[in-house]
């Protein structure tokens, strides 16, 4: 067989292989993506849904209706007060955490990380049913442990100032695991000599960790802070299952927005907001990238 | 681990942790010589078992509440450990008629889903990793652009598409859109890499096509792989809950998760056992199947990240 035959054999067999995935995905992928930028240029509602070609161009006329939306700025408010607050906690309890499961002196290192990662694989419907009861006002076990120490808790997911602690605690104990256990991964990668030339430096623990762990450690956090980001930028599923975005919109955010919108038929605002979104994202992860990167 | 002074491979320091080895020999931290019983142990593993506590406390929780009786769950000040044992939530919610059909529904959708993904992945991400063909790197290009693309951006044009295709209240509408998964291209390519070229050749040498070398060779070499894979697409299937929620609009569609949303949302009064005991169905096999295979689970993880 000729080189060129083969070559062409091989072609011909991996598309054979790539084909199921390749025609899926460019249906229910690429297609969406890409139309999701045409209807944002479009004025197409709910009503146009059998004739998505029969919409007339608006130009950027969506983007400013979403962003001169006072509901609009509201939501991506609340949203960068969750990414602002959640992400540094959920990356440094997540930090901490396997920091100290890297220790030799932990007693049952695969209990804690099971117990540490078992929220993750829950189901976030499941889980609300519990934080609901758990913050539940006038029987729930956080406000009665508050009576027990004399403090008289708000009424969380009700109240407009402590609504989105709430929902900022739920999402951190429900992420954690995932970054720790990617973190402690990276842990065990660092060489131990690394630690023991410190040490005879004269480094203490604390001195140690700033200079070799975190430094070393750079690539893995930067991979658990773009994964942390992307995902809480998108912070939906926490205000629909708790609070509907309520009170008087505290916990909306631009994703709830957007599905609300797309609700109310407004499926060209809707994509609008969908690509502003996604323009976020990049965003941060570049900032992330630029941070973070290792200097060479 | 390995007791050498060179750096091990992210790979093989991920496996560690996952095999539970302890790593401390390899990598011992700060205080390495404190012993694991002194002072300094004993602070670390007590505050690490508070937080231990409060990780799993919801959970635990829930399951304890499943088994109240209703006028116990409500009660003040609220009990932890049932005062009195009952299953009557769970025979409740079992017999009644549209219960079996969610479950159902659930397991049907998050089977289907990840077989095929996990096959379709393993597939393209083979052709990706080791073999050269036209559009390759275009392919590639394509998978990883939209791995960032926030699942709102196709929402809508997704729900327009699968109701202009007559899809809209179908299995298929819950099953075809995730048959596509970038991340686990990303994820069967990654692992592909690692499948050594000369057994690939000798079975070329063999006469095999690259079909048969796919199902034969590469296949059965990457089990691990794929077991780690399907159970992350099968925890994403079984928790799945937006698209669900917008794609299947008669109740004998609906899938656990978003049965017991509209539940727990509705206007209807609430019974709490019910819910908490829905909520333990959709938790506890999944906690089961985690605590069973948490090894390939974590290492799936960590590869993800390290690669």
């Amino acid at each position: 067989m000729t080189v060129s035959a083969r070559r062409r054999r091989t072609g011909i067999a991996a598309w054979g292989l790539a084909l199921p995935f390749t025609a899926l995905f460019a249906v229910f992928l690429l297609v969406p993506v890409t139309s999701s930028l045409y209807m944002a240029f479009t004025d197409m509602r709910g009503a146009d849904l059998r004739t998505p070609w029969a919409v007339n161009f608006v130009g950027f006329d969506n983007f400013v209706t979403a962003l001169a939306d006072p509901k609009f700025q509201q939501a991506a408010g609340n949203t960068l007060y969750f990414v602002g607050v959640a992400m540094p906690l959920t990356l440094a309890i997540a930090l901490l955490l396997a920091v100290l499961l890297n220790s030799g002196l932990v007693w049952f290192r695969s209990v804690f990380r099971v117990g540490f990662y078992a929220p993750v694989v829950t189901s976030i419907v499941a889980v609300a049913v519990v934080w609901r009861f758990l913050l539940q006002p006038d029987f729930g076990l956080v406000n009665s442990a508050l009576g027990v120490i004399g403090i008289d808790g708000p009424r969380w997911l009700t109240d407009e100032v402590w609504a989105m602690p709430s929902l900022i605690v739920m999402a951190t104990w429900r992420n954690v695991g995932y970054s720790m256990v990617i973190l402690l991964a990276g842990l065990q990668g660092i060489p131990r000599d690394m630690y023991e030339a410190s040490a005879i430096d004269g480094a203490g623990a604390v001195r140690q960790f700033w200079s070799v762990t975190v430094p070393l450690l750079r690539p893995t956090l930067l991979f658990c802070a773009v994964i942390t980001g992307i995902g809480y930028l998108q912070f939906f599923e926490e205000p629909f299952v708790m609070t509907q975005g309520g009170p008087l919109g505290a916990t909306n955010s631009v994703a709830y927005e957007i599905f609300n919108r797309f609700g109310f038929g407004d499926y060209g605002l809707s994509a609008a907001m969908s690509y502003l979104l996604f323009l976020a994202v990049v965003i941060l992860s570049y900032l992330q990238f630029r941070l973070l990167r290792t200097e060479k | 681990m390995t007791s050498t002074s060179s750096r091990p491979a992210p790979g093989a320091a991920a496996r560690d942790v996952v095999a539970g080895r302890s790593p401390a020999r390899g990598t011992r931290a700060p205080g390495a010589t404190a012993r694991r019983t002194g002072p300094r142990a004993i602070v670390l593993n007590v505050a690490l078992l508070i937080g231990l506590a409060a990780s799993i406390a919801p959970l635990v929780w829930m399951l304890l509440s499943s088994v109240k009786p209703e006028g116990e769950i409500r009660q003040f000040p609220p009990t932890l450990i049932p005062d009195q044992v009952t299953w009557s939530n769970y025979t409740e919610l079992f017999a009644s008629l549209s219960f079996p059909r969610y479950f159902l529904n659930s397991v049907v959708v998050a089977v289907a889903v990840t077989l095929g993904s996990v096959l379709f992945s393993a597939m393209v991400g083979y052709a990706l990793a080791k073999l050269d063909f036209p559009g390759r790197r275009t392919l590639f290009a394509l998978v990883m652009g939209t791995l960032m693309v926030p699942g709102m951006v196709t929402f809508v044009p997704l729900f327009v598409l699968v109701a202009n295709l007559g899809l809209v209240n179908t299995y298929a509408a819950l099953v075809l859109p995730f048959l596509a998964a970038p991340f686990g291209v990303f994820l069967m390519r990654q692992f592909m890499l690692d499948v050594p070229d000369e057994l690939l050749d000798a079975a070329r040498v063999d006469g095999a096509g690259e079909f048969r070398t796919f199902f034969r060779i590469v296949l059965p070499q990457t089990r691990p792989a794929l077991a780690t894979l399907g159970i992350l697409t099968f925890l994403g299937s079984w928790n799945n809950f937006l698209w669900p929620l917008v794609a299947v609009q008669s109740a004998d569609r609906y899938t656990l998760p978003v049965a017991l949303a509209l539940y727990s949302t509705g206007q209807n009064t609430v019974r709490y056992g019910l819910l908490v005991a829905g909520a333990t169905v959709i938790v506890l096999p999944i906690l089961v199947v985690f605590l069973i295979l948490q090894r390939h689970i974590v290492q799936g993880i960590s590869t993800t990240g390290l690669k």
